[in-house]
């Protein structure tokens, strides 16, 4: 059997693969970390909780509502957007012309307070939610046992790390968004309401976080504290990549998933400590990050 | 004259002394565990809830006994652990500290106590090294520990012919002990282990960790982690088809509230040793039944058991001894045969070590179940001579 670095090449290639699959996460993740940094220059530590909060919303409808996956996919990036937005409004709001210091210690205490209620509420064990009935099973790849909601997983986070990239970068709204955050009182003289743009982004990269919570419910327990590890691994993500930089945060994701993956293989002992290590170095030789620009 | 005058003297200060046996004349009991993460659910705050309730039936306030319980968070850091000890001793005038799940924590406790002559109750931490070399005069070992849980769940596997095993370890002192244990059971069966895998503390993931056991080939993946690295690990592993490609999990540390996060449909089949199991007898039941509505409905888990049986304990011997004194009062509490409603009747061997019955379950399927917490059927109760380790073989130097 040909080997790689010591690994038969089949077992090889299921890393690669379980790779791609955390590193879809980290893409979701950052992705919404980077769209809310990038047009409100806001450190969103609220994100992991707002992931678990997608989490826990799926787990509600299921429990509570009979609503199943497939409409909690949909039902809960708005239902935790919506809270966004009312966290934007109310409080966020009031910190924009401030150090970037000050929303990150708002959004901190704020995470801390919802996983504190969460934990109070329901244990730290974390509550069953099964995977929906068309993706149970599996399917043979040869070298690996593909379970087709990882499938499902890597397909769909990656269509919608796309269609953000192509709607920021690529169409008009998005050349809007990105005028707003450069030049906010030009934009608003073209008669474009800034303020409300920028909450709906506001609710949009939150959005992503709890799309992401549904998505991690089947695989990890509906957790209060799923996120509470996760953010800082994504933030290490974001800053890799270049804060603020969406295609960045995309690649970035992926691609360290894929090194932690492989870390798990060659030196387990070092898999939660590789994408700090990454981190430094990269931050030694590119401080804004792989794909940022200092502005 | 003076001379009587100074026996006189001598005598009252002796009672004055005998009447200040309790230290500050309140008996300070410090639950310290996990309060925020993935093993706050084996006890938590319910170890509290244990503590109280050993309080309460040991009738404290009937007897004219002030006992106060104080709880922490250490946040499975050996470091916030032992500071929080050194501050409870020290300053805080707490008597004995109980509970402690995370067995690096325990072990760092443990060292503390040790130092600062007080009492430890462990009922959380699993590593048998608590009784073994790092044993101590100040510490006794309650619920059950590594020895016992390889040697219950181990051998039933090991017995049905299973003999190749792949182990997924938790990357420190706890998952280290379990593996060592479990590892020692398997090679005297005449079985081998494949390989081993150390995962870190609270992963999220393990598909990876699991595709290098499915690799193996083993017919047994032991899980020698807890909490929640042990609910993901199962999830992950059925989502993986790993039973269903005729490899065998073995959880070798489950407690009730792991099973009730996972939900009958993935847990059923699982079979693991535990030492306390609420629907076993009318006394458990009772228990039960008292204990839940102070903790959101939840049935209590071995290692709450344990805290109110030890706690118990502790309180009977002081009251006995008229004395809080550390070292003392474990010396008591080993020489009085342990006598409770969850664990019947035991002792406490020299070593620490508190011995009891252990049961081999296995878990319900969903149709056997008749609703939340009806989970286990007992295969085998492995009578308390046999659960733990022969004091003599575990190398602590207070065995003479």
């Amino acid at each position: 059997m040909t080997e790689i670095f010591g690994i038969p090449t089949q077992a090889f290639m299921g890393q690669l693969l379980i790779g791609l699959i955390n590193g879809s996460f980290y893409a979701l993740l950052s992705l919404g970390l980077a769209v809310i940094f990038g047009l409100l220059n806001i450190i969103n530590f609220t994100h992991g909780a707002q992931y678990m909060m997608g989490a826990f919303v799926a787990w509600f409808l299921l429990n509570k509502a009979g609503v199943g996956y497939w409409w909690a996919l949909l039902i809960a990036p708005i239902v935790v957007g919506v809270f966004g937005v009312i966290i934007e409004r109310t409080m966020l709001k009031q910190l924009y012309k401030l150090d970037h210091l000050y929303g990150l210690l708002l959004t901190f205490g704020l995470a801390l307070i919802i996983q504190g209620v969460f934990r109070n509420e329901y244990g730290s064990s974390g509550l069953p939610y099964s995977i929906p009935s068309q993706l149970t099973g599996g399917q043979n790849l040869g070298f690996m046992f593909l379970p087709k909601y990882r499938g499902w997983v890597i397909i769909f986070s990656l269509i919608v790390c796309l269609s953000t990239w192509f709607v920021i970068e690529k169409t008009k709204l998005g050349s809007y968004l990105r005028a707003a955050t450069e030049n906010p009182e030009l934009v608003r003289a073209f008669g474009i309401n800034v303020p409300r743009m920028i909450t709906l982004t506001y609710g949009f990269g939150v959005g992503l976080a709890a799309l992401a919570g549904v998505m991690a419910a089947p695989i990890y327990s509906v957790n209060p504290l799923m996120g509470a590890d996760l953010i800082i691994v994504v933030f290490a993500v974001v800053v890799i990549g270049g804060m603020g930089s969406i295609m960045g945060s995309i690649v970035t994701g992926f691609g360290l998933g894929i090194i932690e993956g492989l870390t798990k293989v060659f030196y387990p002992e070092a898999s939660n400590t590789v994408i700090f290590i990454i981190m430094a170095i990269v931050l030694m030789f590119r401080p804004a990050g792989l794909f940022g620009t200092l502005r | 004259m003076l001379r009587k005058l100074g026996i006189a003297a001598g005598v009252a200060m002796a009672m004055a002394s005998a009447h200040a046996q309790i230290s500050d004349g309140v008996i300070k009991i410090g639950v310290l565990n996990d309060q925020s993460s993935l093993y706050a659910d084996i006890s938590g705050q319910g170890g509290a809830v244990a503590a109280r309730m050993a309080i309460e039936d040991f009738g404290a306030a009937k007897k004219g006994m002030k006992v106060e319980v104080i709880t922490a968070d250490h946040q499975n850091k050996p470091e916030v652990g032992s500071s929080i000890a050194r501050q409870w001793y020290d300053r805080d005038g707490v008597d004995v500290i109980v509970d402690v799940p995370t067995s690096s924590v325990a072990l760092a406790i443990n060292q503390v106590t040790r130092e600062k002559n007080k009492a430890f109750l462990v009922s959380g931490a699993a590593t048998s090294d608590l009784t073994g070399k790092a044993c101590s005069p100040n510490t006794i070992h309650w619920t059950y520990d590594t020895w016992m849980l390889a040697h219950g769940t181990g051998s039933a596997i090991v017995d049905t012919g299973k003999k190749s095993w792949f182990f997924l370890t938790a990357d420190y002192a706890f998952g280290h002990a379990l593996e060592r244990d479990t590892e020692e059971v398997v090679v005297k069966a005449g079985g081998k282990v494949l390989g081993k895998v150390r995962h870190p503390l609270n992963a999220q993931d393990f598909s990876s960790f699991l595709l290098q056991a499915q690799s193996s080939k083993a017919q047994v993946i032991g899980l020698a982690n807890a909490g929640g690295d042990t609910i993901n690990s199962i999830k992950q592993a059925a989502e993986f088809g790993i039973v269903k490609g005729g490899q065998n999990l073995a959880g070798l540390l489950v407690f009730i509230s792991d099973v009730h996060a996972l939900g009958l449909p993935t847990a059923q089949g699982l079979i693991f040793t535990e030492t306390f199991y609420w629907d076993r007898d009318d006394a458990s039941r009772a228990f039960a039944k008292r204990f839940a509505p102070q903790y959101k409905g939840n049935m209590p888990t071995m290692v709450q058991a344990g805290i109110y049986s030890s706690v118990l304990h502790y309180l009977k011997a002081v009251e006995a001894l008229k004395s809080d004194d550390g070292p003392k009062v474990i010396a008591k509490m080993k020489e009085m045969p342990t006598e409770d409603p969850l664990f019947g009747k035991g002792r406490i061997r020299q070593d620490g070590r508190k011995i009891h019955d252990a049961y081999l379950v296995e878990v319900k399927k969903p149709s056997e179940s008749k609703g939340p917490w009806d989970y286990y059927k007992i295969l085998a109760t492995i009578p308390a001579d046999k659960a733990f380790r022969p004091e003599k073989e575990g190398g602590c130097p207070l065995v003479k």
